[in-house]
């Protein structure tokens, strides 16, 4: 082993440690039998087909390939582009205010990277997907992570870094030129108007006809208003203190959810259908995003984090204790047809749409560009935060994909096959499956589904679709057998439900205020008082000008008689994968520039693959025939009968439900033309700058900041070694005073 | 993390100390990670960049410009 200790400046003990350690026979033990891990997972998860496939065979075989990508090909990658340099100061340092900027320590920045980036979305997408069967889900989970999503999240972060941490935006404009980065700039504010709103139409689905669900998820906002007054006037900073109360009040409002359930008075006054939960909903985001932070959103950012920490242990334990046998067969007829309930279309594209969250989600971007370079000590644990936070998201995306194919088939069709097909009566169910679903093996009785439903205290399960519900029932099943016993069933199922709606509420209050002043900042372009954040008026303009723009999207979408959530899911999985694509298009360029076009295959393989399934699914949804798939194909065939005087078509009745899905389809249809013209444009002016810095005769100026030397240590990797221990203590013993940025000329 | 040992460590302490070193660990971690001690890392802040403590802002006001920061630059949450 070499051991090299770094130094700055001649009175400050080394600011870090380079070693190149050997391998040793004990390592090479070690890393063969992590290798022997994982392949035997995956063995068993690919080929055996037995009757009792367990579920820890997936953590295995999840596990085994994380440890490895993150030593073998993340490394790679740092060796090769990202090239870390232990004496470079890194933002945190140089522009330190106690504040967005400030070095935190790894382990740390690595938590709240990952409560950023992780949501619902990867315990959503992957309990869709379970339609195809697990297999497919769990290769597209763990192979999409290593090869784009870990790579995203890494490489954008890391290029931040050394722009101060710039936003995505800022740096595609800084490459792509004014017209690139406002272009772009629109396409990252469509995008997330879209993810607010199908997350809103997750969690409506949820909640209509829910009296306990709509109940506990009412009493979060009183909760966390307290919460905040509590940490603004009574006991300012105390955290975790805050947060324990809020998460006893949240469970007691649960516990209360289920006297409300029983009653018939209050049962009747929290019973809410779609249409008014997506108004309430409405309502709720644009206090959210007027209303001073401290009220709403910081506690209930707490809470989430708290509860984010909470739920994912718990559902680790739940599963590794438990060790769930799977009832999903590997791969289901529609991985090879184009007609799951679930969601429509074939499993190229369908499926890598469908689980974006978890395998590659462009929305990363946003985060691991402007929030988390700001805050890392040194540049080689970008790979730690930006790759291995990634990876334990996938890793969340598995839990959730274990969950759902656990439960019972005919459970899960049940609540995922939409409205029009079931009939949302658990007889209609019954017959959908047994009759008409498509799929072998799959057998129910309208006895079984309503018992279902009243073991976790609700009226019905039929046609749940969004995920969410359908999590929240994987996970009672789960969770039951290790807490509680069957009596707590339906506690576990509202719990979950209670989470996940609390993480979109999340992301819907934050987005709202994003988006608000996204909007503001480019409003300012033409009249510059909207520039101003303290101009009352204008922020209320622009918080109803978004909350109008996702808002009725979500009741375009709780209102479709087509069922809403398969129609628009899609959208949400194109549009944050096409997220991905500016993210990865803008990387690509970057790394070209640096003068790496020879490792450029490394962002570019990702975003081949990305631009790929994103443009595919944008061309059938677009442009084809099959009116399941296709929204013009569908809007024309809706059009043609209504012009011709009928009042049915297919599973829609009435010609006002026709005009709706005319209306519908136009509108999704144009939002799909919109996103695949916008990201096609960023891409090929991105591609234009990849080659004009390859062809340049001398390198491109860099966007890079000037190097600065450190004067600060902090450990390269997750675990400080010996040495690293050694210089830590020599630095802990210095005065503060010694340390002292000095001022740079 | 702050682990400090008195000078005479009895066994029984050492044991003591020994178990509770994860749950300490643990607490830490969770305060860090929820925001708990953002006072103090404000303060550790200052410090570097002032060689004094005094003139920070004292702990009831941090808290409420941490939020007032936070109206006027929103973070994004991911999905």
């Amino acid at each position: 082993m070499s051991v090299e200790y770094v130094k700055t400046d001649e009175t400050l003990p080394p600011v870090a440690v380079v070693e190149r350690p050997r391998w040793t026979p004990t390592k090479i033990v070690i890393w063969v039998a992590i290798a022997l891990i994982a392949a035997i997972g995956w063995v068993m998860v690919a080929f055996v087909r037995g009757e009792n496939l367990s579920a820890s065979w997936f953590v295995a075989a999840a596990v085994g390939s994380y440890l490895i990508a993150f030593r073998f090909y993340a490394k790679f990658i740092e060796w090769k582009i990202c090239r870390p340099d232990p004496s470079r100061a890194t933002p945190a340092e140089l522009k330190d205010n106690g504040r967005d900027f400030t070095p935190t320590d790894r382990r740390v920045l690595f938590g709240h990277h990952f409560a950023a980036i992780s949501g619902a979305g990867p315990l959503v997408g992957p309990i869709l997907a379970a339609q195809m069967g697990y297999l497919p889900g769990t290769l597209w989970i763990i192979f999409g992570v290593i090869i784009a999503g870990g790579v995203q999240d890494y490489m954008v972060l890391y290029f931040s870094m050394r722009r101060n941490g710039r936003s995505l935006g800022q740096m595609a404009r800084d490459e792509l030129g004014r017209v690139g980065g406002f272009i772009a700039s629109v396409g990252i504010l469509l995008i997330m108007t879209i993810l607010i709103a199908v997350l809103g139409v997750v969690i409506i689905n949820a909640l209509a006809e829910s009296p306990w669900g709509v109940f506990s998820i009412a009493m979060t906002i009183p909760i966390a208003v307290f919460m905040g007054v509590y940490m603004r006037y009574l006991r300012p900073g105390r955290v975790i203190e805050t947060s324990v109360i809020g998460v006893a009040l949240l469970v007691l409002a649960i516990i209360a959810g289920g006297w409300v359930h029983n009653n018939p008075v209050w049962a009747e006054v929290f019973h809410l259908d779609k249409t008014t939960l997506a108004w309430c909903l409405m309502i709720y985001g644009f206090f959210a995003a007027v209303l001073p932070v401290w009220v709403l959103l910081a506690p209930r950012d707490y809470l989430s984090t708290f509860m984010k920490i909470g739920t994912i242990v718990l559902l680790a334990v739940g599963i590794l204790v438990v060790n769930p046998t799977v009832q999903m067969p590997a791969v289901t007829e529609f991985a090879s047809n184009t007609s799951g309930p679930a969601f429509a279309g074939a499993l190229f594209p369908f499926l890598f749409i469908t689980i974006a969250c978890g395998a590659l989600s462009g929305f990363h971007a946003l985060i691991s560009s402007g929030t988390t370079p700001k805050l890392i000590e040194k540049e080689s644990q970008a790979r730690l935060i930006g790759y291995g936070g990634m990876l334990m998201e996938s890793f969340v995306a598995i839990m959730a994909l274990v969950a759902a194919v656990c439960l019972d088939k005919g459970i899960y069709f049940a609540m995922n096959a939409a409205e029009p097909l079931t009939g949302g009566t658990p007889q209609g169910a019954a017959d959908f499956i047994n009759n008409s679903l498509g799929m072998s093996g799959v057998q129910t009785s309208a006895e079984y589904l309503d018992q279902a439903a009243k073991d976790v205290g609700e009226e019905s399960i039929i046609s749940r679709t969004g995920g969410a519900p359908t999590l929240a029932m994987g996970m009672a099943h789960i969770l039951h057998n290790v807490f509680g016993g069957p009596a707590w069933m339906s506690f576990w199922y509202h719990f979950a439900v209670m989470f996940e709606a609390l993480f979109i509420l999340t992301t819907i209050d934050a987005g709202t205020r994003v988006a608000r002043f996204m909007l503001g900042d480019a409003l300012g372009n033409f009249i510059p008082k909207f520039r101003d954040p303290s101009w009352n008026i204008g922020a209320w303009i622009t918080t109803i000008v978004m909350v109008g723009a996702w808002g009725s999207i979500l009741l375009m979408g709780v209102t479709d008689p087509l069922g809403g959530i398969n129609t628009l899911f899609p959208l949400f999985g194109i549009s944050n994968q096409l997220l991905a694509a500016i993210a990865l298009a803008v990387v690509f360029a970057l790394v070209c520039k640096s003068g790496y076009a020879k490792y450029a295959w490394i962002p570019g393989i990702p975003l081949v693959w990305d631009l790929a399934v994103t443009m595919t699914a944008s061309w059938q949804k677009i442009f084809s025939s099959d009116p399941k798939l296709g929204y013009w194909a569908q809007h024309f065939a809706y059009r043609d009968a209504v012009a011709a005087g009928e009042t049915s078509l297919g599973t829609t009745e009435g010609v006002e439900a026709m005009n709706a899905v005319v209306r519908n389809t136009f509108i999704q249809g144009t939002l799909s033309i919109i996103f695949a013209v916008v990201v096609l444009m960023v891409v090929v002016m991105a591609l234009w700058a990849a080659f004009k810095s390859i062809t340049a005769r001398e390198p491109l100026p860099t966007t890079e900041e000037p190097y600065r030397p450190t004067r600060r240590f902090a450990p390269a990797g997750l675990i400080a070694t010996k040495a690293e221990k050694e210089v830590q203590a020599q630095w802990d013993k210095l005065e503060p005073s010694a340390v002292r940025q000095r001022e740079h000329s | 993390m702050s682990t400090s040992t008195s000078g005479t460590a009895t066994p029984a302490s050492t044991v003591v100390h020994r178990i509770a070193a994860p749950f300490r660990a643990v607490h830490w971690y969770l305060k860090e990670v929820m925001g708990e001690n953002a006072y103090l890392h404000y303060l550790e802040s200052f410090e570097r960049r002032h060689g004094t403590r005094d003139g920070a802002m004292g702990e009831r006001e941090f808290w409420r410009d941490l939020t007032d920061e936070q109206d006027r630059n929103p973070k994004v949450r991911c999905c």
